[in-house]
């Protein structure tokens, strides 16, 4: 066990360095760079003082020393100021150092944002601790729905209620965050007025039922028709099995065979589904939160991505890499131990 | 403004649909004739849920078709007194009537949703199409060979599935990126697979009939080179194939975020039946590894992929709306629903103007619900015999 997790971390990290090469190289392509320099000058200087901006604060440097730079491997120059000769950090709004350090991601530093003119660890922290507080009640509300849902409709496969809980899960599927985001505010806010429509004061003031109902809901939907299915389908599997026959045999109520016997069996595949979900539920994220406008995560990644702000695109495709990766490993990791079957070699 | 009511309304979308219901009709009609002849899609009918699937998709697929005809005006045809327009307004003077109210643009929603049907049912098929070729290529051999191949491929397709898809549409599809040579290249590459897979398809086949080899591979390179210069060089000397630079970069990054799902399928179905008795049968005939692949391996595994297929061109479908919902790639004037959607749910109009957002919401949803029940019953289907 632990030679297969330490594989699966050298893997993992392999996998986060690749990665982050990649999202490293895309954010730092010319024409990104060009409108960094623009944005940062002023809009209006010659072409020649922005090269000369870029060329001061390291960009024009080799590709392999800034991405060892932003990794923490290679020092961090000081950004000298030709003409007085003294040190003057890259963006006024973060207090870069004035000597040469390591200081990339591995010490802790994520850099600074363009954008949002703050140092992006301080506006990672709040976004995901948002963000974290929406994906709880999505958990909340997801998890007992969906499992519900699939083991009703599992344990008589065929069944009128089995037929129509399918038909459900697969419109479930078929409804991505902004079409349910769309047809939920037309009915609960915008025609009955039950619900608030966005969710920015739940940032300010706290989550609410009026302001945190439409954005859980949304996300929960698209998400409660896959893992129903899934379940679904590994009940219909275990109640085909010959112990379930024998326990009905023995005069087990049909009841007490699906609770004591059934369940336990049936679970262990949606477990590894619904901690797959994570990466899929991120893009919902992304959507739900630009809708309902909520500053979390996915804002900040709309935000990033949209103004190319190098530093923040970098820190939440890192970010995102590992929740993903994350929840992989835990995935196959409990799932070896909820199925003894499973020997992991 | 002249409002027609919404019985009017109802009466009127039906009957612009005309040409839709007459090939559904004529549809239903062969089916019912010639269902006995017809195999697994004659018995798509047999159930409720099949039924729904098929006639869903068909139509959206003839209404994608006819869309000229069913649209009443153009899919950016602007009224100006019509901005905002609620359903069933009357465009003055002419006798027109917006059935579903106008957009922040005055343009006819109704018309748009209709022609964004063609846009999606244009590049969602033939994105997954795509990818389905790209993954078949490259999954065969990694689950055929294993061994150090497969590490490498797999590894390769778990980085693009690692990577979060939104993150990689806004890295892939900025308007910056048209800038540089990468879409170009990532096409010139991804559009080499369809090429390379015909090309061993044939000379696998046809390997000790010179004739015949000559005939096909020769067919397949005119074909595919023809195709291949004008989507990727833009330089088709018929000047009938080409395609936007815009939208090319879509179609690329589509292709590139699904085909490593492909690809873990055809290795995982390839590693299945890798095992079969008839596999053993052409290995000791000694056929060689790729004829195994394409002509023994491929056909067998085409229940899963046909029914995966119906699935990821509704996935993508999805992606393209995500993709137009954060105003990538396709240019704001585009009617596909991806972007309406975007511009009907920006707070105002989500409070005053629902049916904006919801029209073009709808449509998507309908199209996909139509694909994953054809899915759905195809598997069930499928695995009656």
């Amino acid at each position: 066990m632990l030679g297969f997790i330490s594989r699966r971390l050298g893997v993992m990290a392999l996998t986060m360095v690749a990665l982050s090469l990649v999202v490293f190289f895309f954010v730092n392509l010319e024409p990104n760079l060009k409108k960094l320099a623009i944005s940062q000058t002023e809009q209006r200087a010659s072409p020649e003082m922005q090269e000369s901006w870029l060329q001061r604060n390291g960009y024009r440097d080799g590709f392999v020393i800034r991405y060892g730079r932003w990794l923490g491997v290679i020092r961090k120059q000081p950004n000298v100021d030709p003409a007085t000769g003294a040190a003057v950090p890259r963006f006024r709004y973060c207090n870069e150092p004035a000597e040469a350090r390591y200081s990339g991601i591995l010490q802790g530093d994520l850099g600074c944002s363009s954008a949002l003119r703050s140092p992006v660890a301080k506006r990672l922290m709040e976004a995901l601790s948002a963000t974290g507080i929406l994906m709880f009640w999505v958990m909340v509300v997801m998890i007992p729905v969906s499992l519900a849902t699939g083991v009703l409709a599992g344990m008589r496969e065929g069944s009128k209620l089995d037929r129509v809980l399918s038909f459900l899960s697969i419109a479930s599927t078929a409804t991505p965050e902004y079409v349910s985001a769309i047809i939920f505010t037309a009915i609960f806010a915008t025609g009955l007025g039950w619900l608030n429509g966005s969710a920015a004061s739940a940032i300010t003031q706290g989550p609410s039922l009026w302001n945190f109902t439409l954005p859980v809901m949304t996300l929960a939907i698209f998400d409660i028709g896959y893992v129903a299915r899934m379940t679904r389908a590994s009940m219909a599997e275990v109640m085909t099995q010959q112990y379930i026959r024998t326990a009905r045999l023995k005069g087990m109520s049909f009841t007490s065979v699906v609770m004591k016997h059934a369940l336990r069996n049936a679970l262990i595949a949606p477990f590894t589904v619904i901690m797959l979900q994570f990466p899929w539920l991120l893009t919902g994220v992304v959507v739900v939160e630009t809708i309902f406008n909520y500053k979390g995560f996915g804002w900040l990644l709309v935000q990033a991505a949209s103004n190319n702000d190098i530093d923040l695109v970098l820190a939440c495709g890192i970010v995102s890499v590992v929740i993903v990766l994350l929840t992989q490993l835990i995935s196959d990791i409990g799932y070896a131990f909820l199925n003894p079957r499973i020997r992991v070699s | 403004m002249e409002n027609i009511g919404f019985l009017n309304i109802v009466a009127g979308i039906v009957g612009r649909f005309w040409p839709v219901w007459l090939t559904l009709a004529l549809m239903l009609g062969g089916v019912y004739f010639f269902r006995k002849r017809l195999g697994l899609f004659g018995q798509l009918f047999n159930t409720k849920v099949g039924a729904a699937g098929v006639l869903l998709c068909a139509f959206w697929v003839s209404t994608a078709f006819f869309a000229d005809v069913i649209a009443p005006f153009g899919p950016t045809e602007q009224t100006t007194v019509m901005q905002n327009a609620r359903p069933g307004a009357m465009v003055p003077d002419i006798g027109k009537v917006y059935y579903l109210g106008g957009d922040q643009l005055a343009r006819d929603v109704f018309s748009r949703a209709v022609h964004g049907a063609r846009v999606v049912l244009t590049i969602a098929p033939a994105a997954t199409l795509i990818a389905i070729l790209v993954g078949a290529t490259l999954g065969l051999p990694a689950g055929y060979f294993g061994g150090r191949i497969d590490s490498i491929l797999s590894f390769l397709a778990n980085l693009v599935l690692a990577f979060p898809v939104i993150l990689l549409f806004y890295l892939l599809v900025t308007p910056g990126i048209r800038e540089t040579p990468i879409p170009k290249w990532m096409a010139g590459i991804l559009f080499l697979f369809p090429l390379v897979f015909f090309l061993v398809l044939f000379t696998s086949k046809f390997r000790l009939q010179p004739r015949k080899l000559a005939l096909y591979a020769g067919a397949t390179l005119l074909i595919g080179g023809w195709l291949y210069s004008g989507l990727v060089f833009n330089a088709d000397p018929f000047g009938l194939v080409r395609i936007e630079s815009n939208e090319l970069n879509i179609f690329v990054a589509v292709v590139f975020a699904s085909s490593p799902g492909v690809f873990r399928i055809v290795r995982g179905l390839v590693m299945d039946i890798e095992t079969r008795d008839y596999i053993a049968a052409a290995q000791t005939r000694g056929e060689s590894p790729w004829y195994i692949m394409l002509w023994e391996l491929l056909p067998n595994a085409r229940g899963p992929l046909i029914v995966d297929a119906c699935l990821r061109i509704g996935y993508t479908t999805i992606l393209l709306g995500t993709l137009g919902f954060f105003g990538l790639g396709m240019g704001p004037e585009s009617p596909d629903w991806g972007t309406a959607i975007k511009d009907g749910s920006q707070p105002a109009q989500l409070r005053l103007y629902i049916w904006q957002g919801l029209v073009p919401a709808l449509a998507l949803m309908s199209l996909v619900l139509g694909l994953n029940l054809l899915a759905d019953s195809l598997r069930e289907e499928s695995l009656k015999d």
